[in-house]
C-alpha cells in the first residue's frame, strides 16, 4: 500500500532521506525508529506530502504522491489518521466536539456525526467524558481522544508520532493495546518512536533509520539504536542482526 | 457554508477589539476616499461646465472695416465645419453690454463722447480644441484689429484637472494598500489564535478553501462594515456642503454641484466594492503564509 522507491529529501547541506526504499503493505503494524534527527520526521512528512521529496516516487494506494497537486493533498490526508505526541487537541472543544470536528472539516452530514462519533469514542474507551475538555482528562485519555479523532474518518492507514512519548509506561501500553485493536480492523498502522520496550515486546515490523538511510527492515523486529547499527551495520547496510540487538536490550 | 458563517461571527465576537479597531480604521480611509472621490467629480464636473462656456471666439474689427467685408468673413466662417455660430455684434450693440455689465457704475461710459468699442464678430466652435484653426483662418484676414478667445486658459484648466485627477488616483491607490494592510494584520492575528485548529485542520483534510473561509468572511465583513459606516458620514458631509455651499457654487463657477442622488449611488457601489475587495485580499495575504503545505 505504501512504497518508497529510492526517495531522497535534502534540507540545503542537510540529508533528511537518502535514497530510501520500503514497502508496506495494507494491514500492516510498522514501527519506525531511529535517533533524532535520523529522518524519521521527513519520512512521516513526506508520506502526509507536507514536503515534497527531491527525487524518488512514494505509492500510496497506487497513486504516486510525489506527483499530486496540492489540491489533491486534502483527499490523500482524509485516507491518512494522525495521532501526535502532544496530542493536538483543540482545548475549546469537549471530547465530543474535538473528534466531530474532524467530520466537520471534512462535510460529514451532522446525523452521520451524531451516529459515528459516540461509536468511536466508545471503541477508545472514552464515552464516559463525551462531554469534558481536554484539559480535564489524563495524558492516556488525551491521546485516546486523538486516536479517536484520527480513526473516526476511517483511514486506511494510521500515523501515530510517538504516541506513547509523554505517557507512563502503564498507559502506554494501554494506548499499545489500542492501537492493536485498530490494526485488528485492517488499518495499516505505522508508528513512530523512541521507546525500546515496546518495540521489542510488541514483536512487529520495525523499520530502522540512520542519517537519513534505511539500515534495518525486520519482520518481527526489535530496537535498532541509530549508533549501535552504524557500528555494526555500516558494512553490510540492510539487515543488521537480530540477536546482536536483542543482547543489546537485556543488558 | 453554514460552518463557515458560523465560524466567521464567532471569531468576531472573540476579537471584537480587533476588528472594531480595524473597521475604524478602513472607515477613515474609506471616508478620505469618499471626499477625494467627490472632489474629484465636481471638479471635473466644474471643469466640464467651464470649456463649454468658453468655446466662444470674439474677433474684434478695424473701424475701418467695411460691413460687406464683414459680412464676408463671416461667411466663411460659417461654412466651418469647426464654427457653430457666428454673430456680428455692432459697437452701439457691445457698448450696451458693457453698460449692463458695469451696472451702476455705467455712468462713467456716458461721459465719453464717441463709442470706443469695436465692432466684432462674435464666434462659437463646437469643440474647445478647434479654436486655432478657426483663428488661424480669421487672422488671414484684413480689416481684422484683434482677436480674443480662451484657449490658453482653458488648456491650463484642463491641465489644472488632470493634474488633481492623478494626484487624487495617487492618493487613492495609496489608500488602497494601507487598507488591505490593516485588515490582513488583523486577520493575521486571529489566524494565529487558531493556529493549532488550523495544522489539525490541514492533517485531517480539510481542503484550503475551508480553512480560509470563515477568515475570508471575516475580512469582507470588516470591510463592508466599514463601507457602511463612512458612506453614511459622507452622505451627511456632503448634503451639509450642499446645503451651505449649493447656491454660492451657482453664482461663482456658474455650475451646480453634483447632485448628491448621484453621487451616493455611484459612491455606494465604489464603497461596497472597495469594502468586499479590501476584506478579501487582506485576509488571502495574511493566509497564505499558514496554508503553504
Amino acid at each position: 500500500m505504501i512504497e518508497y522507491k529510492n526517495v531522497t529529501k535534502t534540507y540545503g547541506a542537510n540529508i533528511g532521506l537518502n535514497d530510501a526504499n520500503v514497502c508496506i503493505e495494507k494491514g500492516d503494524f510498522v514501527f519506525l525508529v531511529g535517533p533524532s534527527g535520523a529522518g524519521k520526521s521527513t519520512f512521516i512528512r513526506l508520506l502526509l506530502r507536507e514536503i515534497k521529496a527531491d527525487s524518488g516516487s512514494i505509492f500510496f494506494d497506487g497513486q504516486d504522491i510525489t506527483k499530486i497537486s496540492n489540491r489533491e493533498i486534502p483527499k490523500l490526508r482524509r485516507s491518512m489518521g494522525i495521532v501526535f505526541q502532544d496530542f493536538r487537541l483543540l482545548p475549546k472543544k469537549t471530547v465530543y466536539e474535538n473528534v466531530a470536528f474532524a467530520m466537520e472539516i471534512i462535510h460529514m452530514s451532522p446525523r452521520f456525526i451524531r451516529r459515528q462519533a459516540p461509536q468511536v469514542l466508545s471503541l477508545v474507551g472514552i464515552s464516559d467524558k463525551a462531554r469534558q475538555y481536554p484539559d480535564e482528562l489524563s495524558a492516556g485519555e488525551q491521546q485516546r481522544v486523538a486516536i479517536a479523532r484520527a480513526i473516526v474518518n476511517n483511514p486506511v492507514l494510521l500515523i501515530a508520532d510517538e504516541p506513547t512519548g509523554n505517557l507512563d509506561p502503564d498507559t502506554a501500553w494501554e494506548i499499545m493495546r489500542l492501537l492493536e485493536q485498530i490494526n485488528a480492523r485492517g488499518t495499516t498502522v505505522l508508528m513512530v518512536t523512541h521507546a525500546r520496550d515496546i518495540v521489542n515486546r510488541m514483536g512487529r515490523r520495525v523499520i530502522a533509520i540512520n542519517a537519513g538511510r534505511i539500515i534495518s527492515d525486520d519482520e518481527k523486529g526489535v530496537y535498532v539504536s541509530g549508533k549501535r547499527a552504524a557500528r555494526s551495520g555500516a558494512g553490510e547496510g540492510e539487515k543488521s542482526g537480530e540477536g546482536e540487538a536483542d543482547d543489546d536490550l537485556h543488558a | 457554508m453554514i460552518y463557515t458563517l458560523k465560524q466567521a461571527l464567532k471569531q468576531f465576537a472573540r476579537n471584537g477589539a480587533m476588528a472594531s479597531a480595524s473597521v475604524f480604521s478602513i472607515t477613515a480611509i474609506l471616508l478620505i476616499l469618499g471626499v477625494v472621490f467627490l472632489l474629484i467629480v465636481n471638479v471635473t464636473n466644474i471643469t466640464e461646465t467651464v470649456r463649454s462656456d468658453f468655446d466662444t471666439i470674439e474677433v474684434y474689427l478695424l473701424d475701418s472695416t467695411e460691413r460687406a467685408d464683414a459680412d464676408a468673413i463671416m461667411k466663411e466662417l460659417a461654412a466651418a465645419p469647426e464654427v457653430t455660430e457666428v454673430r456680428y455684434k455692432s459697437k452701439e450693440e457691445a457698448l450696451e453690454a458693457f453698460k449692463v455689465k458695469f451696472g451702476d457704475k455705467a455712468y462713467l461710459l456716458e461721459m465719453r463722447q464717441s463709442n470706443p468699442l469695436p465692432n466684432s464678430l462674435v464666434v462659437k466652435v463646437g469643440k474647445i480644441e478647434d479654436c486655432d484653426a478657426v483663428v488661424g483662418m480669421v487672422r488671414r484676414h484684413e480689416g481684422v484689429e484683434n482677436i480674443n478667445y480662451y484657449k490658453e486658459t482653458i488648456d491650463k484648466l484642463v491641465r489644472m484637472t488632470t493634474f488633481i485627477q492623478y494626484g487624487a488616483l495617487a492618493v487613492i491607490l495609496a489608500l488602497l494598500i494601507i487598507s488591505v494592510v490593516v485588515v490582513s494584520n488583523t486577520i493575521k492575528l486571529m489566524v494565529l489564535g487558531r493556529e493549532r485548529e488550523i495544522s489539525i485542520m490541514k492533517y485531517v483534510g480539510a481542503t484550503n478553501w475551508f480553512i480560509r473561509g470563515p477568515f475570508l468572511v471575516e475580512g469582507i465583513l470588516i470591510g463592508l462594515i466599514s463601507a457602511l459606516i463612512s458612506l453614511g458620514v459622507v452622505y451627511l458631509m456632503y448634503h451639509r456642503f450642499e446645503q451651505a455651499f449649493g447656491t454660492d457654487m451657482i453664482v461663482m463657477l456658474s455650475t451646480n454641484l453634483v447632485p448628491e442622488r448621484f453621487m451616493m449611488a455611484n459612491l455606494s457601489v465604489i464603497f461596497a466594492a472597495l469594502g468586499v475587495s479590501i476584506g478579501a485580499c487582506g485576509s488571502i495575504i495574511s493566509m497564505r503564509r499558514f496554508l503553504d503545505t
